[in-house]
């Protein structure tokens, strides 16, 4: 385990993030109006659910949520010996000429943002797609930028991003390991 | 986290209880692409897997190339009418002739028990999947049948299930029974004397009974097996009409399993011999689902077997 570890974000923290990006995706596309929610695993799942509660909580209309694994659009397996098991994708609408937004907790290389619009595409063609994390660590290595940030934290590659959910899937902290 | 650490996928006898039930949610997982508009996956880009069959085979074979090209993997069939094996070439030759083709993933089915290890050991370097050895195994019918099976009932385990017919000669009894029995499942067996295997109880919990009736009363999945003309002397039954008499099921004797009970078949199906049509079309027949299945368990041995070590 990690020899130091800092509270990044707090419960609090956390929840005035999510709001402030809930008001920014309204703002940005002028309403909620064929918006849908697409959460990567396992992580943005939980984001994408909290993200929807607050726009329905503020526009008073049910959003369409979806989430995505990426394990078969990955970049980096090769050889023999190990493998991740695959997780279940399950978008329980036509992304066709809608406006997705892409939700994950930490954007990082970019490469996991890349294979889940891959992944998305092949389910159809999003009108738009946007990109929503709670916090962005920098160190990209593809051309990618998140559309609406919690918090930027710059980091080292040797440090960790951590975001801690409780049993229910709420993000209760997020918290830097060096 | 359970994990898949093996090279090939030749036997589920050689597969742990964790890894069985690994290769089933990916299998689960899998399905999804199957239902999408476009149906692939990027996954296997670049990787070569060929589709060796020496024995005739229409859905196993179809099944895994299109599981292959849904993976993206590039699939080449070798059937025997169109190979060397006519001209008498070895299996070791034609091991070696492929070598040079440098495949990833060799699917092969042959009439020898066993072959697969064989043709494993002369092949380091590419995976082999056994899709049917003689009487040995069958395992990625086993392992969409269990699929097929969790999917009606939620879980394996604690389940009876009848497997009646030729289990002597049946591949398909063997892998069923070695899966089944690992992931919880009580098996019950049946068919004429000469088609049950003695000592086939220390393959795990199963049971072998006297008659058909004893073997389906009660159970929550009846499995039908194919007569396998080809396989088996000409001495081991009278005729098949006698059979059928004793070992077919119809809608009368399907009355003994449990009211909800699934019947499956591994296809394909003799119609008025191992069951009546009735049953082969009736609301409890799962077979077309079983075959639904295929797609997917395929997808998931061939992602598995590939590896996927994470740099």
């Amino acid at each position: 385990m990690a020899a130091e570890s800092t509270v990044i974000l707090d419960g609090a923290g956390v929840r005035r993030a999510l709001t402030r990006i809930a008001h920014e995706i309204i703002e940005r596309n002028k309403g909620v109006a064929n918006i849908a929610l697409v959460g990567i695993r396992s992580g943005g799942v939980y984001i994408a659910r909290e993200i929807a509660s607050r726009l329905k909580e503020i526009e008073g209309e049910s959003m369409l949520v979806g989430e995505v694994d990426i394990t078969l659009y990955r970049d980096d397996f090769k050889g023999h010996s190990l493998h991740l098991p695959v997780g279940k994708t399950d978008i329980p609408f036509s992304v066709e000429g809608k406006m997705v937004v892409l939700v994950d907790d930490v954007l990082f290389t970019g490469r996991t943002i890349r294979a889940a619009m891959d992944a998305i595409m092949d389910h159809g063609r999003p009108a738009t797609i946007q990109l929503a994390v709670l916090v962005d660590r920098g160190h990209r290595e593809l051309p990618i930028r998140a559309d609406f940030v919690g918090r930027n934290v710059p980091t080292s590659l040797k440090e960790n991003i951590a975001v801690i959910f409780d049993e229910r899937g709420t993000p209760t902290e997020v918290i830097l390991e060096k | 986290m359970k994990q898949f650490r093996h090279k090939d996928i030749i036997a589920l006898k050689d597969l742990t209880k964790d890894e069985i039930e690994l290769l089933i949610e990916t299998a689960e997982n899998m399905r999804e692409i199957n239902s999408r508009e476009i149906k692939k996956v990027p996954t296997l880009r670049g990787r070569t897997i060929i589709n060796l069959f020496y024995e005739a085979s229409t859905r196993t074979r179809t099944s895994f190339e299109i599981a292959g090209k849904r993976l993206s993997a590039d699939t080449v069939n070798i059937t025997p009418s169109s190979s060397s094996a006519t001209k008498g070439e070895t299996l070791a030759d034609t091991a070696l002739n492929l070598l040079a083709m440098k495949p990833d993933i060799i699917v092969m089915r042959h009439a020898v028990s066993g072959s697969h290890y064989f043709l494993s050991k002369k092949m380091p370097n590419c995976s082999i999947i056994n899709a049917g050895d003689g009487t040995h195994e069958h395992p990625s019918q086993g392992l969409l049948d269990m699929l097929t099976m969790k999917d009606r009932f939620g879980r394996l385990d604690g389940l009876k299930v009848a497997i009646i017919g030729d289990i002597t000669h049946s591949r398909v009894a063997r892998s069923n029974i070695q899966g089944l029995t690992k992931l919880g499942s009580h098996v019950f067996v049946a068919g004429p004397p000469t088609m049950v295997p003695p000592g086939v109880e220390r393959l795990g919990n199963v049971t072998a009974c006297a008659t058909m009736n004893e073997a389906i009363a009660d159970a929550d999945v009846v499995m039908m097996l194919r007569i396998q003309q080809e396989r088996q002397g000409k001495t081991l039954m009278p005729n098949t009409r006698e059979y059928s008499r004793y070992f077919g099921l119809n809608p009368v004797n399907l009355k003994l399993a449990k009211p909800d009970a699934m019947v499956m078949h591994p296809g394909p199906i003799n119609r008025g011999v191992e069951m009546s049509s009735y049953v082969v079309d009736g609301s409890q027949s799962h077979i077309l689902k079983q075959v639904e299945n295929g797609v997917a368990v395929r997808m998931a041995m061939l992602y598995h077997v590939c590896g996927g070590e994470l740099e």
